[in-house]
C-alpha cells in the first residue's frame, strides 16, 4: 500500500505544477498585456503603467510566475485589484459557502442516486426499473438552475419555507446557513443524481452476473443479503470514480446556482473577477480550481485501492 | 461508455421498432420544425415591446402571455429555439471536425509524443467542465454568440478526440486493417476507407449527446448573460429575466425551462435510440 | 429407511412462446443418506442444470417440474423461504470456476464464517475461529493466518480448498461437486479428489459429482447415471459401468477414453454432435447419433431394462446386450 500512495503523490505533484504553468501562460501571457486588459478598453496609457508597476507586472515573465508560484506556497495570494483586499481572505470566506454547498449537493445526489440504481438493477425490466429510468432522463434534461428557479418559486416565493436567496453567514447559526443552502444543494444535486442513479443500476447488474453472486445464494443467503453484502461494495467502484469527478462539475455548476440564489461564494466570485477583468483573482481562483479537481482525481484513485484489494499492487 | 464499435454502421432492426429513437426523433424534429417556421413566421414579432400589454398569462392572442416588456412569450420561444439550435449544430460541427481529426491522426500515431501531447492536451480540458471553460473563454473573448459558440466548441474537441481515439484504435487493431497494410496500403487511405466508416456510428451518437450539452450549456451562459445578447431572445436568457418577475407572473419561468429541457430530453433519447440501432449488443447489456 | 434424496420424473424446461424447450427430462434418481452419486455427461446433458435444480438456483425462465424430495419434504413448487433455509445448512454446493466463485472483496475467513453466521447464529469470533479448523482441515497450511487473506492471494487449488471449506461449514447431509476440478491442473486434481473423498466419508455426507470427466466420477461414486440430451440413458454400480456398458452411448464413452488397451491407433469417437435443446426430438435423445435407432427410437421415450444391476434406457434388445 505505501509504494501505491506514495506514486501516486508524486504524480498530484507534477500534474499541480503543470496545472499551474499552463494557467499562468494562458491568462498572463496570452492576452498580452495584463494590464491593459485589467483596465480596460477606456484606460489611458498613465493608468495603465501605473497599475502595471503597482501589481509588479513590469517584471519579466518567468519572474512573475516564480514570484506567484511563491506566494501560493506561502498563501500569499495577492491583492485583489477590485476589492482591494488580501485574496486569500476573500476566497477563504467565500469557500464557507461553496464547499458546503458542493458536500451538500454529493450528499443528496448519492443517498438518492445510489438507492434508486440498485432497486432498479435488483428489479430490472419492471415496471420500477422503468421508473427510475425515466426519472433519471428528465433529471438529465432538466437545466440545474431552472429547477432551482423553480424551487424557489414553489418553496420560497408560494410556500415561504425556504429564502429565495441570500446567505446569512454561518455566524448566525447553524441552521439558518443550512436552510439558505438546501434549495441550491438540490438545484445541483438533480443532475448528478440521475447520473449517480444510472451507472449504479448498470454497475449493479454487471456485478450480478458474477459467480459469488451464485456462490452467496448457495449459501444460503436471500436476494436481500446477497445484495447488500456481496453485490453493492463490488459494484461501487465505477460510482465513486464518478462522485469524484462529478465533485469538480458540481464547483462548476456552483457558478450558476450562486447567481441564481445570489450566495456570496467562489462561484459567484470568479463571475464577477471575470466581468471586471480583474486577472490576478481570476488566476489564483482558476489553479485553486484545477487543484481541487487534481486532488479529487487522486482521492478517489486512493478510494478505488481501498475497495478494491487486487489494484494495492499496481 | 463502451468502447465497443460495430462493423460498419447497419440499422440492426427497424429503427420505428425502437422506442428512444421515435421519440426522441419525434420531439427533436418538432423543434427544428418551429425553428425553421420562425424564419419566416411567427404569432408576433419577437422583439416588438408593447408595454401596456406586459406580464399577461396566456390567452387566444398570446398563446404564452406576454413578459415585462411585453413582448409575446411564444414567439420568443420561437425564435430562440433557432439560436438554440444554431449555436448547438456549429459548436459541435467544431468540435466533431477539429476532434475527429486530432483523434485519428493520434490513433495512427498512437504510441508517439504526437499521440502523448493530444491526449495530455485533452486530459487538461477535461479538468475544466464546460461551463467553466466556457465562461473563461467568454470572458476573455467578450460575451456574444459567436464566442459562446467558440467557447462550446473547444470543449467539444477533446470529448470527440478521445472517442475517435479510442474507436479508431479498435479498427486499427483489428485484422483487415492489417491485410490492408500488407496489401500496400497507406495509412491515410486505410484511415479514410476503413478507419472513418466503422466508427461512423460512434461519433453520432456522441454527437446527439454533445448537441444536448450544448443546448444546456448555451442556456447557461445566455443566462449568466455571456452567450446570445439581448435583443435577440434566447431560452436562457428568458429565465434570468424572468426571476425578477417570479412574483407577478411565475409562468414566466416556466415556459423557456420547459422549452430547453423538451430539447435536450429529445436529444437524449435520440442518441439512445440511434446507439441501440447502431450496437444491438449495447441494447441487449442494458436491458 | 426413505431416501435421503429423491426425484420423480423431474423435467425442467424453458418456457418459450411455442413451446417449452426441455433441458432435463423425466429424471429419477434416488440418494441416501452417506451414499455417493456421479452424474456424467458432455456439455449441454443437463447436468449442470440438475445439480442447480436440486438447490432452487435455476434461471428465472426455467420451470422445474415433477418431484423433488428432500429428506421427506416435498421441494417442487420451489418456495424459496424454504429453499433459503436448506441451501448452505442441508445441501451444499461447489462450482467449477474457483476463481470467480469467490468474493475478491472479503478475506476468505469471512466468507467461510458467513455460512455459519447466517444459518446457526454463530457470533463472529467463534466462527471465524470454526473457519480457521475448517481451513486447517482442508489442507491450507497455517490457518489461522489465512484467514485474513484475500481470494487473489491463493493459488486455484487452494481457492477451491477455500469453496470446500465453504461448503462444510454447516455441516450438511448433501454436498454436490459441479465439476470441482475442470479448472485445475491435472496434478492438484488428484489431492482435491482425495480431499472430498476423505471428508465426505468422515462426515458421512451424501455427495453428488457431477464431471464430463469418467475418471473423476470413477474415483468418488459408487453408482453413476450417464445422462444425454437431458435424459438418463443408463444408470448404475459405477463398476458396472465400466467393465460392462449396456447403452451404446455409454459404450461409446468407454471406448473414447484413450489408453483402453491399444496403444495407438485412431482414437474411438462418437460420430455426430449433440443437438441444441430446441431441436430435441420427442424420443431418445441419442437416436440421432446411434447405429441402432430406428423410428420408435425418435418418437418414444425408450423404456428401463434391468440387466444385472444397472438399469438401461433403450428401446432395441439387440443394441444393450
Amino acid at each position: 500500500m505505501p509504494a501505491f500512495v506514495l506514486r501516486r503523490v508524486l504524480g498530484l505533484l507534477a500534474t499541480l505544477a503543470a496545472t499551474a504553468l499552463i494557467v499562468f501562460i494562458v491568462l498572463e501571457i496570452l492576452p498580452g498585456d495584463p494590464a491593459a486588459v485589467m483596465m480596460g478598453v477606456n484606460a489611458t496609457p498613465e493608468t495603465i503603467a501605473a497599475v502595471r508597476l503597482e501589481y509588479g507586472l513590469d517584471q519579466p515573465a518567468a519572474v512573475r510566475f516564480v514570484h506567484w508560484i511563491g506566494g501560493l506556497l506561502r498563501g500569499d495570494l495577492g491583492n485583489s485589484y477590485t476589492y482591494k483586499v488580501p485574496i486569500s481572505g476573500l476566497i477563504a470566506e467565500r469557500a464557507q459557502v461553496t464547499l458546503p454547498l458542493a458536500v451538500m449537493a454529493v450528499l443528496t445526489a448519492s443517498s438518492i442516486g445510489i438507492p434508486l440504481g440498485v432497486v432498479a438493477a435488483a428489479r430490472a425490466n419492471t415496471r420500477w426499473d422503468a421508473a427510475v429510468m425515466a426519472l433519471s432522463q428528465i433529471g438529465l434534461a432538466v437545466p440545474n438552475f431552472w429547477f432551482g428557479i423553480l424551487l424557489v418559486l414553489t418553496f420560497a416565493v408560494t410556500l415561504g419555507w425556504f429564502p429565495s436567496g441570500g446567505f446569512p453567514g454561518w455566524g448566525a447559526g447553524l441552521w439558518p446557513g443550512v436552510q439558505a443552502l438546501l434549495l441550491p444543494a438540490l438545484a445541483l444535486a438533480l443532475p448528478q443524481g440521475a447520473i449517480i442513479a444510472r451507472l449504479t443500476r448498470s454497475a449493479v447488474l454487471e456485478a450480478l452476473q458474477e459467480d459469488y453472486v451464485r456462490t452467496a445464494r448457495a449459501k444460503g443467503l436471500t436476494w436481500r443479503q446477497t445484495l447488500t453484502r456481496h453485490v453493492v461494495r463490488n459494484a461501487m467502484p465505477p460510482v465513486v470514480t464518478i462522485l469524484g469527478l462529478q465533485f469538480s462539475v458540481l464547483v462548476a455548476g456552483a457558478i450558476i446556482i450562486e447567481n441564481v440564489f445570489s450566495l456570496p461564494g467562489l462561484g459567484r466570485l470568479m463571475f464577477q473577477s471575470i466581468a471586471q477583468h480583474d486577472i490576478i483573482v481570476v488566476k489564483d481562483l482558476v489553479v485553486l480550481f484545477a487543484g481541487l479537481v487534481v486532488t479529487m482525481n487522486f482521492i478517489v484513485d486512493l478510494a478505488y485501492g481501498w475497495i478494491d484489494p487486487r489494484l494495492r499492487k499496481t | 461508455m463502451a468502447g465497443g464499435v460495430a462493423a460498419a454502421p447497419r440499422a440492426g432492426r427497424s429503427p420505428w421498432r425502437h422506442p428512444s429513437f421515435v421519440i426522441g426523433g419525434a420531439i427533436v424534429g418538432c423543434i427544428v420544425v418551429v425553428a425553421l417556421v420562425s424564419l419566416v413566421w411567427t404569432p408576433w414579432p419577437a422583439t416588438k415591446m408593447n408595454i401596456p400589454h406586459k406580464l399577461l398569462g396566456p390567452s387566444a392572442e398570446h398563446w404564452l402571455g406576454t413578459d415585462h416588456f411585453g413582448r409575446d412569450v411564444a414567439s420568443m420561444l420561437m425564435v430562440g429555439a433557432r439560436n438554440s439550435l444554431a449555436v448547438g449544430f456549429v459548436a459541435v460541427g467544431i468540435g466533431m471536425l477539429f476532434g475527429v481529426t486530432l483523434g485519428t491522426l493520434s490513433a495512427a500515431k498512437s504510441g508517439t509524443w504526437l499521440d502523448e501531447a493530444i491526449m495530455r492536451s485533452a486530459d487538461f480540458t477535461f479538468a475544466f467542465p464546460a461551463v467553466l471553460s466556457a465562461v473563461m473563454i467568454t470572458a476573455l473573448l467578450g460575451p456574444g454568440v459567436v464566442n459562446a459558440i467558440i467557447a462550446i466548441g473547444i470543449y467539444n474537441i477533446p470529448v470527440f478526440a478521445r472517442l475517435t481515439r479510442s474507436g479508431a484504435l479498435q479498427v486499427w487493431a483489428k485484422d483487415f486493417t492489417l491485410a490492408a497494410r500488407a496489401a500496400g496500403k497507406t495509412t491515410v487511405q486505410i484511415t479514410l476507407r476503413h478507419v472513418i466508416p466503422n466508427i461512423g456510428g460512434l461519433i453520432i451518437v456522441q454527437g446527439t449527446v454533445q448537441f444536448a450539452t450544448a443546448i444546456l450549456a448555451e442556456a447557461g451562459l445566455s443566462y449568466l448573460g455571456l452567450g446570445t445578447q439581448p435583443p435577440n431572445p434566447s431560452w436562457g436568457r428568458m429565465l434570468f429575466e424572468a426571476q425578477t418577475y417570479m412574483q407577478r407572473q411565475p409562468l414566466l419561468a416556466v415556459f423557456p425551462g420547459l422549452s430547453i429541457a423538451l430539447a435536450v430530453l429529445g436529444c437524449n433519447l435520440l442518441g439512445d435510440g440511434l446507439r441501440d440501432i447502431f450496437d444491438p449488443r449495447v441494447a441487449r447489456s442494458r436491458a | 429407511m426413505s431416501a435421503l434424496l429423491s426425484t420423480a420424473n423431474l423435467t425442467i424446461a424453458l418456457e418459450s412462446g411455442e413451446a417449452p424447450v426441455s433441458i432435463v427430462r423425466g429424471l429419477n434418481l434416488t440418494l441416501n443418506a452417506g451414499e455417493t452419486l456421479g452424474i456424467v455427461g458432455e456439455s449441454g446433458s443437463g447436468k449442470s442444470m440438475t445439480a442447480l435444480a436440486l438447490m432452487g438456483l435455476i434461471p428465472s425462465a426455467m420451470r422445474a417440474s415433477g418431484s423433488l424430495r428432500f429428506e421427506g419434504q416435498e421441494l417442487l413448487p420451489y418456495d424459496e423461504a424454504r429453499m433459503t433455509r436448506l441451501r448452505g445448512a442441508r445441501i451444499a454446493m461447489i462450482f467449477q470456476e474457483p476463481m470467480t466463485a469467490l468474493n475478491p472483496v472479503h478475506r476468505i475467513g469471512r466468507q467461510i464464517a458467513e455460512g455459519l453466521m447466517l444459518h446457526e447464529g454463530t457470533g463472529e469470533a467463534a466462527a471465524l475461529a470454526e473457519a480457521a479448523r475448517l481451513l486447517d482441515r482442508v489442507g491450507i497450511s497455517q490457518a489461522a493466518e489465512r484467514l485474513g487473506a484475500y481470494p487473489h492471494e491463493l493459488s486455484g487449488g487452494q481457492r477451491q480448498r477455500v469453496m470446500i471449506a465453504m461448503a462444510l461449514a454447516c455441516r450438511p447431509e448433501l454436498l454436490i461437486a459441479d465439476e470441482p476440478t475442470s479448472a485445475l491442473d491435472v496434478t492438484v486434481q488428484a489431492q482435491l479428489l482425495e480431499l472430498i473423498r476423505d471428508v465426505v466419508a468422515e462426515r458421512t455426507m451424501a455427495l453428488i459429482i457431477i464431471s464430463h470427466d469418467l475418471g473423476v466420477v470413477a474415483e468418488l461414486a459408487e453408482r453413476t447415471i450417464v445422462l444425454y440430451g437431458g435424459a438418463v440413458m443408463e444408470e448404475g454400480p459405477t463398476r458396472a459401468l465400466f467393465t460392462a456398458p449396456h447403452h451404446p452411448y455409454t459404450r461409446g464413452l468407454i471406448a473414447a477414453l484413450p489408453g483402453r488397451g491399444r496403444r495407438r491407433g485412431r482414437l474411438t469417437a462418437i460420430a455426430g454432435s449433440v443437438p441444441p435443446p430446441h431441436l430435441m426430438a420427442a424420443g431418445c435423445p441419442f437416436h440421432g447419433r446411434c447405429k441402432y435407432s430406428g423410428e420408435d427410437c425418435r418418437v418414444m421415450m425408450p423404456p428401463v431394462t434391468q440387466l444385472g444391476q444397472s438399469l438401461v434406457h433403450c428401446h432395441r434388445e439387440e443394441a444393450i446386450h
